[in-house]
């Protein structure tokens, strides 16, 4: 019973995180129709710059703590909107040459880690509570995951609060739908663009902070790894659904450690098994919009 | 009356395929003014060269101001609603968030869209999705009335709509041509025969006629010609 506990638990914490990293790129693709290769190098940029912040305040302080994720998400954000302005706007409707760009940023933007942070591993310090664990019906949870639970959780109602009840966010949510029609009653489309491209890093570099503490280490390809996860939650979600994005991030994370623990490790051929079965019975995803 | 849309050799392009062809004609700063012509001859393609939407080349000056360099939004901005064929309603929004999408001035004309569209306040609510498609085509004229314009642009409102709906729309549009100009592109030529003062036929992208759109709807022969189309008889009670 306690093993099933632990193995549910952690996948749930593990959805979490996946959740950090794709729900960016389900609202950009929602709105851009623009498939985000580069989020994973927002995610490690954020990763880093927690790091460097934390280790220079006392990283093993809560206080450390909460500036690196405040810091984190504030440089993603900020990458992510300097992305944006000036690699995505100039290439306006030319999906494939936005697609191409993505994947050559996050291609140069490992290189450029690792010629500033190095190659290897950099093991980070956290608080005491997080390397501790606490019990739920005998199983011995690492406390990490609860704060991933918790981000997502506050992510999660912080964009649903967003989009519904701002005008920003009544915004995108039309753009998902018609963004000509969205130009046509006279609003600039292109500052959303800007605001969820900014939103998306923001919750990558917060998931970078919390990706690093849940490795324990950051490294160039930190974000690289976690980013064939997201894309496989958001496909299985359906793109560009935020509430599909969560289901599917919680379901493959729960699913791949289920795998991992009593299949013999083979969570992620059983994810990407999982991906293709949803991909030939239902190819919009469980929430997405069907293709016409 | 003097113009408050001057358009001047304006052409449109979509994919790299030409579908409005050097077109010129000027609308009034009062009144209906129809654009009409055959089907596919570029009507709808006009109203979205004017509006930014598709790529253009050409003149075109609001009130004395060229925006044929504009965004979309900005020509929105500078005053020119627009209503576009099918709707085009949000439908996963209310119809609520809809019109507050719209509005771009402190006060907008609630007091007048709740006059035109009663049947609108009742269901402020309810998603776009879920309405009926003349209650649709109100949201659609809303959005551009609960701003003041200095013109709108109005492509196929009765489309597809039962003979009950397209005489409420009829009617809003009456009503709404006594602030504002209106340039209306309609296959219904009863109801341009109601409301437009003048009209501008196109043909093959082209402009190949202008005029008083009452003085052509009575030569059924140039009618013909124009449209391919004849012309019932003008009905009692017209608006």
């Amino acid at each position: 019973m306690s093993t099933l506990v632990l193995v549910l638990l952690t996948g749930i914490g593990l959805g979490a995180l996946y959740f950090l990293v794709a729900s960016g790129l389900s609202l950009i693709y929602g709105l851009m129709h623009v498939l985000n290769f580069a989020h994973g190098a927002f995610l490690t940029f954020g990763a880093f710059i927690g790091w460097e912040v934390a280790r220079r305040l006392d990283s093993t302080s809560w206080w450390a703590f909460a500036v690196s994720i405040l810091v984190g998400g504030l440089v993603g954000a900020g990458v992510a909107a300097l992305t944006e302005l000036a690699l995505i706007r100039p290439l306006y409707e030319r999906h494939i040459e936005q697609v191409l760009v993505t994947v050559g940023l996050a291609f140069a933007a490992v290189a450029l880690y690792e010629g500033i942070w190095g190659s290897d591993p950099i093991y980070i310090s956290a608080p005491a509570w997080m390397k501790e664990t606490t019990s739920v019906l005998g199983a011995s949870v690492p406390n990490t995951y609860w704060v991933l639970m918790l981000a997502a959780t506050a992510l999660l109602i912080s964009l649903v609060v967003f989009l519904r009840y701002t005008r920003f966010g009544t915004i995108i949510r039309a753009g998902v739908e018609n963004r000509a029609m969205v130009t046509a009653l006279g609003i600039d489309v292109r500052t959303a663009f800007l605001l969820v491209f900014a939103i998306g890093g923001s919750a990558a570099g917060v998931g970078g902070v919390l990706a690093a503490h849940y490795t324990g280490y950051v490294s160039a390809h930190l974000g690289s790894t976690l980013l064939i996860f997201a894309f496989i939650v958001t496909v299985i979600g359906g793109l560009g659904s935020l509430p599909g994005a969560a289901i599917a991030s919680v379901l493959v994370a729960v699913l791949q450690q289920f795998a991992n623990y009593y299949m013999g490790g083979t969570g992620d051929i059983i994810v990407v098994v999982a991906l293709a079965g949803v991909l030939l019975v239902r190819p919009s995803g469980l929430l997405g919009r069907r293709f016409a | 009356m003097s113009a408050v849309l001057e358009v001047v050799g304006l052409s449109g392009s979509i994919a790299g395929q030409q579908v409005v062809e050097d077109v010129s004609f000027t609308v009034p700063d009062r009144g209906i003014t129809a654009v009409l012509g055959r089907n596919g001859v570029g009507k709808t393609s006009t109203l979205r060269s004017i509006m930014g939407l598709i790529d253009r080349r050409g003149e075109v000056t609001l009130a004395g101001e060229r925006i044929d360099g504009l965004r979309t939004h900005r020509i929105v901005q500078r005053g020119v609603g627009y209503v576009p064929e099918d709707r085009e309603v949000f439908s996963r929004l209310t119809v609520a968030e809809n019109l507050q999408l719209a509005v771009r001035q402190k006060k907008p004309n609630w007091e007048l869209v709740d006059s035109l569209f009663p049947d609108l306040v009742a269901r402020r609510s309810q998603m776009a999705g879920t309405l009926s498609g003349g209650q649709q085509q109100m949201v659609s004229l809303a959005r551009a009335l609960v701003n003041d314009n200095r013109i709108l642009l109005v492509d196929e409102p009765t489309k597809g709509l039962a003979p009950l709906i397209v005489e409420q729309v009829a009617a809003a549009l009456a009503e709404a041509a006594t602030t504002v100009p209106i340039l209306l592109v309609e296959q219904n030529l009863e109801v341009v025969r109601q409301l437009a003062g003048d009209a501008v036929v196109l043909s093959g992208g082209r402009v190949v006629h202008t005029g008083s759109a009452s003085a052509m709807l009575a030569d059924d022969e140039l009618t013909h010609r124009l449209l391919g189309v004849g012309v019932a008889p003008a009905t009692g009670g017209a608006r």
